[in-house]
C-alpha cells in the first residue's frame, strides 16, 4: 500500500481485522534491520551536516587545501576488501552453508582493523608534514571526519567481535545470519561513506 | 530473506527475579518510563529553582542578593537547557513513549528492551555530567542555552574552563541515550503492533510521539555534529567555529572559523527540537481531549497530515531564529515564507481541538481542565510566534522580552499544561490509584491563571523593548519606573506558580498509598492501554495472549451502542456491553467541580 | 463550568490589558513607519483570531458541559469545514506576510544615498568610526587591534587616515538623511539595538553585517546590546545622539581623525615630573598613597586610566555632589591646562616605581576570591592587573581603602552616573550586585593577596 494510500485510509469507516497476523504497513523483515537501516539514515544526516560544514567552512577566506597522504587509496583499498569479504561471508550463510565462513567473516574484520591502522598511520604521515589537527582548517576537517568515521568502524567490529565470537564457538548459522548480514550492510555504507569522504577530501 | 514472523511471535522477555532487577535495571518499558519521568522531573525541578532566582533578581534586583551577574547567565543557560532537552524532550518521548507505545500498539514491550533500558541509564549519565558541572572550576557555561561561540569558549564568559566541556559533553552523551531510545519507539511502532491495528488505527499520542522521535532522530544529528565540532575548538584548538577574536586585550589563537556556521547547524536541530516537545504533546492532548469529551476527535486524517506535514516543515524553518543574526539576510524571505506556511497546519490542529468540544458531553474533570487551558495558552502562544516569523516584525522584538514570553508560552507552558493533563490522566493505569481530583483543580488553577499573569505583560514588556538577558536593567530611557514595578508584579507571580507545582507532588504522592483504587479503565477510554488485563498492567502487558484490533481508537458516542464508547479490541460482531463494575457512564470523577 | 466562564474572563481581560497598558512601542526615532504598521496588522489579525476562538472554546465548554442524558455527536471528520478553514487561515497569513515580505525587502536594500558608519562592539563597550571627508571608510581588521589603535584600522589604507574615531560609547547623526550602520565586532557577538530606530543586528566577528535606517527625530536614545556578550551583557551601553545637520557637522569636527590618534605624541615623563610636587603632597613623593590624607596610590596605575581621571575631574564628569575627596581634585586637575600636560602626568605616573600598597582591609579572602573571579575578572582580569581593552583599571597592590570607597561611591550613585562617565556606569551596575560592605571588604582582602 502506498504511504498516501494509507494516510488517506477513513479508518472509522472500517471495523474488524484488517490484515493478517502481521500489522499493515509493518516491514517485512526483522525489527534489527529497520533499526539499523534508521541508525544508517542517522549516520548519513551525521555525515552529511559534516560534509556541508566542510564546504560552508570552504568558502571562507583562510582556507588552504592540504596533501593528503597517498596512503589513503591504499587504505581504501583495505576497506573495498573488508567489504567484499563480507559479502562473501553474508553470501554463504544466505545459502545456509559453513563452508569458508569464519575465514570469510573474521577476514572481512582483519580487513577492516587493517584500514584503521592505516588510517593512524596516515594520521603520523600528516603530523611528520607538519599538519596537526589545529595546524588549518583543511587539517583540521581531515582529522575529525576520518576520526568520525573510524569510530563508526570502530563500533561495527564491536558488533562483529561478539559474533566472530559467536561463530568460533560453533554457533548453528541461522542464530548468526542475521548478524552477519547486518555487519555486511553496515560494512558496506562505512565504504560507501567512506569514498564520498576521500572524494571530497581529496578534491579541495 | 528469512521471513520473521512478528505479531505472533512471543517476544522473549526478561523476567526480573529480585528487587533489584525487578525496579532499578528493569527491561519492562513501564519501569523505564517512571525511571525517565521521574529523573526528568528532579531535573526539571532544578531548573524551575534556577528560574526562581533569576526571576527574585530581576523582580528585586537591589533586595535580594542571591545571584550575582555570574550566577545569573548560568542561570540562564541551564535552565534552558534542562527545560528543553533534560526535561521535555526526556519525559515526552523516554517517559510518555515509553509507557504509552507498547501499550498503545497492543505490545508486550519495546523491541529491544536492553538497549532500552541501556537508554535510561546513558540518559541518566547525562544529566549526572551536566549536573556535576555545578561543582567544577567555575561552574556550569553561562553562555545561554544556544551555546552561541565564540563567547562560549572565551573569559568573559562563566563556565568557559570546564562547564562548557560538561556541557557539550553531556549533550553528546543524552543523544547517545535518545537515539538508542529513539530507534526503539520507532521500530516498535513500525514492527510491533498487535493484529489489526493499522498505522491509521493508533490513537494520536503514538503518532505524535512517533514523528517527534523521526525528528529527534534527524536533528539531534545536527546538534551532535556542533557539539562535536566546538569541543574540538575548545579543547584542540581547531578553528571551525571561532574567528580571529581578542580575550581580554590578548588576540587568542584561533583564526577563520564562522560564528555563523555554528547558528545554522545549532537551529538546523534547534528549531525541530521545538516539534519534538509540541508533537507529543499535540498527540496526548488529542487524546484527552477526546476520552472525556466523550467524541471522536474531530478530523483524524487531517491531525495525522498536520502531524507529517509540521513535522516535514520544521527542517525548513531554522534560521528564522537567526534573522538578525548578520546571516545574508535574502535568507528572511525564504524562511519567513516557510515560518508562515507552518502556521497553516498548527491552526488546523487547534480548530480540530475545538471542534472536538463542539457537540461534546465535556467532563471537566482535572487532566480535562489541563487540556482545555492548554488550548488556550497555545493559541497565545502561536499567535505570537507570527509576530517573531514574520522577518520585519522580528526586528523590533528579537532579544526582548516578548521573545521569552512568547516561547514560554508555546514551550514552557503549553507542553507542561499537556504534562500534567496527560499526567493526571494515565495516573490511574500508572498506579492503579486515582489522584486526588480536587487538589488536581487547585493545581490547574494555580498554574494556569498563575502562568498567564506571568507571561501576558512581559509581552508587553516586549514591545516596550525591555532587552532579554539582562542582570538588571540599569537605567535606560525609555523603560519608565512602571515597568520595573510590572517585573516585580511577574516575579510575585512566578513565585506562586512555583510554590503551587508542590501541590502535584503532594497530590501525586500521597495518592500513591491513599488513593482511591483505580478501576482498569476509569476514564471509559476505547484505547488499547485501558483494555490491559491487570491495572496497573504486569511485565508483559497482556496475559497469555495478544489483543487483536477491530477498530480505531475514538469509537465514542457511537450511535445505537450501549455505551459511550466502544474499546479497540470489541469485535464488530459483539454487542458492547455494559461492565457495571469496571464503568458507568453516569458516574462522574468530577462531580467535585470547583 | 468554572472553566468556561474564566476563558471568556480571560479574554476580556486581554483586552482590558491591553487597552490600560502604559507598556507599548517606544516613540519611533526613524523612518520605518512601514515596520509600525506590518506590526498592527499583525497585531489585529492574530488579535481578531484570539478572541474568535477563545470564545468559542469557552462557548463550547459552557454549552457542551457534561449534561445527565446528554450524549456527544459522532462525527469523525467534515471535509468541508477543514477545507474551509484551512483556506481562511491561508488568506490571514497571506495578509501578514505580504506586508511584511515588501518591508523586508527594503530593509535588505540599502539606498544608495545613505552615508556609512561603522559600529565597533567589544567586550563591553561600544565605538564609532565615520568616514571622513573621502566618504569611505578604512578597511580594518582584529588583528591589527592596539591600544592605539582599538578599530585595527589597516595603517596603509589611505581610505583610513582620514577615518573619524570616536572612542565613548555616544555617537551622533543628523536627523533626516539615510545612514547605514557597518557592523563589526573584536571579540564575541554583540547586537546593535536603539528601541527607537525598531531596527537592530548582530555584530559578528570575522565579517561585517549592516543595517539602514533614516533618523527622523532629533533626541538621546540609548544603545543596548542585546546578544548575550558574556558578564558584562547588561551593562553595555551607549547613546545615539540625533542632531541638527548643522550640530552634527559641529561634534564632528572635534572628533580625531585616525591619522591624528596615531600622531598623537607619548606623554612626555620628564614634563609631568615638573608638576608631580603638587600631586605629592596629597599622593606620596613617588606615588604611594597617603591614606590620612585620602591621597590613594597612583603608582602602577596605567597611563590611559590617569589620564582619563583627571580629564574627568577638570570636566566635572567626577568630584560631583556627595563626592567630597573628588571635589578636591577639580582644581588639581585644571591645573594641567592642556591636554598634553594631562598626557605628560599621566605618562609620568606609569613610570613611578610600583611598590604594592600596604592592606588596611581585612576580610573573609575565600569569598572575596570566589566573588572576584566569578564577576570582577572578566574586566580586571585574574591577576587584577586590568587591561585598557575593557577600560579596567589596576586594581591589584593599589590602595584598598580607596577600592572600597569607590565602590561605595558607584554603589551610592555619587559616582558613574554622570552622563559622559561612560565606563563608570558599568561599575554602578557591578557594585550594585554586591550586597554591601562585607563583601567589599572580602573582595578588597582577596585584591590584597594578588601582587
Amino acid at each position: 500500500m502506498s504511504i498516501f494510500k494509507l494516510l488517506a485510509d477513513k479508518s472509522w469507516e472500517r471495523k474488524g481485522i484488517i490484515g493478517g497476523l502481521r500489522p499493515t504497513g509493518a516491514f517485512d523483515t526483522a525489527p534489527e534491520r529497520v533499526a539499523l537501516v534508521f541508525f544508517l539514515v542517522v549516520a548519513t544526516v551525521v555525515f552529511s551536516l559534516f560534509t556541508v560544514g566542510y564546504f560552508i567552512r570552504m568558502e571562507l577566506p583562510d582556507w588552504a587545501p592540504i596533501e593528503d597522504p597517498a596512503k589513503l587509496w591504499f587504505n581504501t583499498g583495505l576497506l573495498v576488501v573488508s567489504s567484499v569479504l563480507f559479502q562473501w561471508a553474508r553470501n554463504i550463510a544466505d545459502s545456509g552453508s559453513r563452508k569458508n565462513i569464519k575465514t570469510a567473516f573474521i577476514g572481512g574484520g582483519v580487513f577492516a582493523v587493517l584500514f584503521i591502522a592505516g588510517q593512524l598511520s596516515a594520521w603520523g604521515d600528516l603530523n611528520a608534514a607538519g599538519y596537526y589537527v589545529a595546524s588549518n582548517p583543511a587539517a583540521s576537517f581531515f582529522f575529525l571526519l576520518t576520526g568520525v568515521h573510524a569510530v563508526h568502524m570502530l563500533g561495527g567490529l564491536w558488533v562483529w567481535s561478539k559474533s566472530s565470537i559467536r561463530l568460533l564457538s560453533g554457533s548453528e548459522i541461522k542464530d548468526v545470519r542475521l548478524s552477519i548480514q547486518l555487519c555486511t550492510l553496515y560494512w558496506h555504507f562505512l565504504l560507501i561513506v567512506w569514498l564520498v569522504l576521500f572524494a571530497v577530501l581529496s578534491n579541495t | 530473506m528469512a521471513y520473521v514472523p512478528l505479531a505472533d511471535q512471543e517476544q522473549e522477555l526478561h523476567h526480573p527475579h529480585s528487587w533489584v532487577t525487578k525496579y532499578v535495571w528493569s527491561q519492562d518499558h513501564k519501569v523505564i518510563a517512571v525511571q525517565y519521568g521521574g529523573t526528568a522531573i528532579a531535573v526539571g525541578v532544578v531548573a524551575l529553582v534556577l528560574s526562581l532566582l533569576m526571576r527574585l533578581q530581576l523582580g528585586f534586583p537591589e533586595t535580594f542578593d542571591l545571584i550575582d551577574p555570574s550566577s545569573y547567565y548560568q542561570s540562564v543557560t541551564m535552565h534552558g537547557m534542562i527545560m528543553v532537552v533534560y526535561l521535555l524532550t526526556a519525559l515526552f518521548l523516554g517517559g510518555f513513549g515509553n509507557y504509552l507505545i507498547p501499550l498503545m500498539c497492543g505490545a508486550r514491550d519495546m523491541v529491544f528492551p536492553f538497549l532500552n533500558m541501556l537508554s535510561y541509564w546513558v540518559y541518566l549519565l547525562s544529566v549526572l555530567i551536566l549536573m556535576a558541572s555545578f561543582f567544577v572550576g567555575e561552574g556550569p557555561t553561562g553562555a545561554g542555552w544556544t551555546l552561541y561561540p565564540p563567547q562560549t569558549n572565551m573569559a568573559g564568559t562563566p563556565g568557559h574552563d570546564s562547564g562548557i566541556v560538561l556541557m557539550l559533553l553531556s549533550l553528546a552523551v543524552f543523544i547517545v541515550a535518545f537515539t538508542m531510545g529513539g530507534l526503539n519507539y520507532v521500530v516498535t511502532v513500525l514492527q510491533n503492533r498487535c493484529r489489526g491495528l493499522t498505522m491509521m488505527r493508533l490513537p494520536l499520542s503514538v503518532w505524535g510521539i512517533f514523528v517527534a522521535t523521526c525528528l529527534g532522530l534527524f536533528a539531534f544529528p545536527a546538534l551532535l555534529v556542533s557539539a562535536i565540532m566546538m569541543l574540538f575548538d575548545t579543547l584542540l584548538g581547531t578553528s571551525f567555529f571561532m574567528p580571529a577574536v581578542i580575550e581580554s586585550g590578548t588576540p587568542l589563537d584561533h583564526n577563520g572559523g564562522s560564528p555563523i556556521l555554528f547558528q545554522h547547524l545549532f537551529w538546523f536541530f534547534g528549531h525541530p527540537e521545538v516539534y519534538i516537545v509540541a508533537l507529543p504533546a499535540f498527540g496526548l492532548v488529542s487524546d484527552v481531549l477526546s476520552t472525556h469529551a466523550r467524541k471522536n476527535i474531530f478530523g483524524y486524517r487531517m491531525m495525522v497530515w498536520a502531524i507529517i506535514a509540521i513535522g516535514g516543515l520544521s527542517f525548513i524553518v531554522w534560521a528564522h531564529h537567526m534573522y538578525v543574526s548578520g546571516m545574508h539576510p535574502y535568507f528572511g524571505f525564504f524562511f519567513a515564507t516557510t515560518t508562515l506556511i507552518i502556521a497553516v497546519p498548527t491552526a488546523l490542529k487547534v480548530y480540530n481541538w475545538v471542534l472536538t468540544l463542539w457537540e461534546g458531553d465535556i467532563r471537566l474533570n482535572a487532566p480535562m481542565y489541563f487540556a482545555i487551558g492548554f488550548i488556550f495558552t497555545f493559541i497565545h502562544g502561536g499567535l505570537t510566534g507570527l509576530f517573531l516569523g514574520n522577518v520585519v516584525i522580528d526586528l523590533p522584538l528579537s532579544d526582548t522580552y516578548f521573545v521569552v514570553a512568547h516561547f514560554h508560552m508555546v514551550m514552557g507552558v503549553s507542553p507542561v499544561l499537556v504534562l500534567f493533563a496527560a499526567l493526571y490522566h494515565w495516573y490511574p493505569k500508572i498506579t492503579g490509584r486515582m489522584f486526588h481530583e480536587g487538589m488536581a483543580k487547585v493545581h490547574f488553577w494555580c498554574t494556569f491563571l498563575g502562568t498567564y499573569a506571568i507571561y501576558l505583560p512581559m509581552h508587553y514588556l516586549g514591545f516596550l523593548g525591555v532587552p532579554r538577558r539582562y542582570y538588571a536593567l540599569g537605567s535606560t530611557d525609555f523603560i519608565p519606573q512602571s515597568a520595573h514595578d510590572l517585573n516585580t508584579t511577574i516575579t510575585i507571580a512566578a513565585l506562586f506558580v512555583g510554590a503551587s507545582q508542590l501541590l502535584f507532588f503532594i497530590n501525586i504522592f500521597w495518592s500513591l498509598r491513599n488513593g482511591k483504587k483505580a478501576d482498569p479503565n476509569p476514564w471509559g477510554s476505547a484505547s488499547l492501554e485501558w483494555q490491559t488485563p491487570d491495572t496497573p498492567p504486569v511485565h508483559g502487558n497482556w496475559g497469555p495472549e495478544l489483543p487483536t484490533v477491530y477498530r480505531w481508537a475514538y469509537d465514542y458516542s457511537v450511535p445505537g451502542a450501549h455505551q459511550d464508547f466502544i474499546p479497540q479490541n470489541t469485535p464488530e460482531s459483539v454487542e458492547p456491553t455494559v461492565d457495571e463494575q469496571h464503568f458507568d457512564p453516569d458516574h462522574d470523577v468530577s462531580k467535585a467541580d470547583l | 463550568m468554572a472553566l468556561a466562564v474564566v476563558i471568556f474572563l480571560l479574554v476580556i481581560g486581554s483586552i482590558i490589558f491591553h487597552f490600560a497598558s502604559p507598556w507599548w512601542f517606544t516613540e519611533r526615532a526613524a523612518d520605518w513607519g512601514s515596520i509600525d504598521f506590518t506590526i498592527n496588522v499583525t497585531f489585529w489579525v492574530t488579535g481578531f483570531v484570539f478572541i474568535a476562538v477563545n470564545l468559542f472554546l469557552a462557548y463550547c465548554v459552557f454549552k457542551f458541559r457534561k449534561k445527565p442524558g446528554h450524549k456527544a455527536v459522532y462525527e469523525p471528520e467534515n471535509h468541508k469545514l477543514e477545507v474551509g478553514l484551512s483556506v481562511i487561515t491561508t488568506i490571514g497569513v497571506i495578509a501578514m506576510l505580504a506586508p511584511g515580505l515588501f518591508v523586508w525587502a527594503t530593509f535588505v536594500t540599502v539606498p544608495d544615498e545613505a552615508t556609512e558608519f561603522e559600529v565597533m562592539g567589544q567586550q563591553w563597550q561600544w565605538a564609532f568610526r565615520y568616514p571622513g571627508a573621502d566618504g569611505q571608510l578604512g578597511t580594518a581588521d582584529t588583528q591589527l587591534v592596539t591600544e592605539s589603535n582599538p578599530f585595527g584600522v589597516n595603517p596603509e589604507d589611505p581610505n583610513g587616515q582620514d577615518d573619524v574615531i570616536v572612542l565613548g560609547p555616544e555617537m551622533h547623526l543628523p536627523v533626516g538623511k539615510a545612514v547605514k550602520a557597518n557592523l563589526r565586532s573584536n571579540d564575541v557577538l554583540h547586537n546593535y539595538t536603539v528601541a527607537q530606530f525598531r531596527v537592530k543586528m548582530d555584530l559578528v566577528p570575522g565579517l561585517i553585517s549592516y543595517l539602514w535606517f533614516e533618523p527622523s527625530r532629533i533626541g538621546r536614545y540609548d544603545i543596548l546590546c542585546e546578544e548575550l556578550c558574556g558578564i558584562g551583557h547588561f551593562v553595555m551601553r551607549g547613546a545615539v545622539v540625533i542632531d541638527t545637520q548643522q550640530d552634527y557637522d559641529a561634534w564632528l569636527a572635534q572628533q580625531p581623525t585616525f591619522a591624528e590618534t596615531q600622531a598623537m605624541a607619548a606623554g612626555d615623563p620628564a614634563a609631568g615630573q615638573a608638576q608631580f610636587a603638587v600631586c605629592a603632597s596629597c599622593h606620596g613623593a613617588q606615588g604611594e598613597g597617603n591614606r590620612a590624607l585620602n591621597g590613594p596610590k597612583l603608582a602602577g596605575q596605567s597611563a590611559w586610566y590617569i589620564e582619563r581621571q583627571l580629564n574627568y575631574f577638570k570636566t566635572g564628569v567626577r568630584g560631583g555632589e556627595g563626592d567630597t575627596n573628588g571635589q578636591m581634585m577639580a582644581p588639581m586637575a585644571n591645573m594641567l591646562a592642556s591636554d598634553e600636560a594631562v598626557r605628560n602626568m599621566a605618562a609620568y605616573i606609569e613610570s613611578l616605581p610600583d611598590t604594592p600598597a600596604t592592606p588596611t582591609v581585612t576580610g573573609d579572602v575565600a569569598n572575596g576570591a570566589s566573588i572576584y573571579s566569578r564577576n570582577c575578572a572578566a574586566c580586571h582580569l585574574q591577576t587584577g592587573e586590568g587591561t585598557w581593552y575593557t577600560d579596567a583599571p589596576k586594581l591589584a597592590g593599589m590602595s584598598d581603602w580607596y577600592f572600597i570607597t569607590q565602590l561605595q561611591n558607584f554603589r551610592a550613585g555619587i559616582r558613574g552616573l554622570h552622563q559622559q562617565d561612560f565606563y563608570g556606569e558599568q561599575m554602578v551596575s557591578m557594585a550594585t550586585a554586591m550586597s554591601g560592605d562585607q563583601e567589599y571588604a572580602d573582595v578588597a582582602a582577596y585584591i590584597n593577596t594578588l601582587r
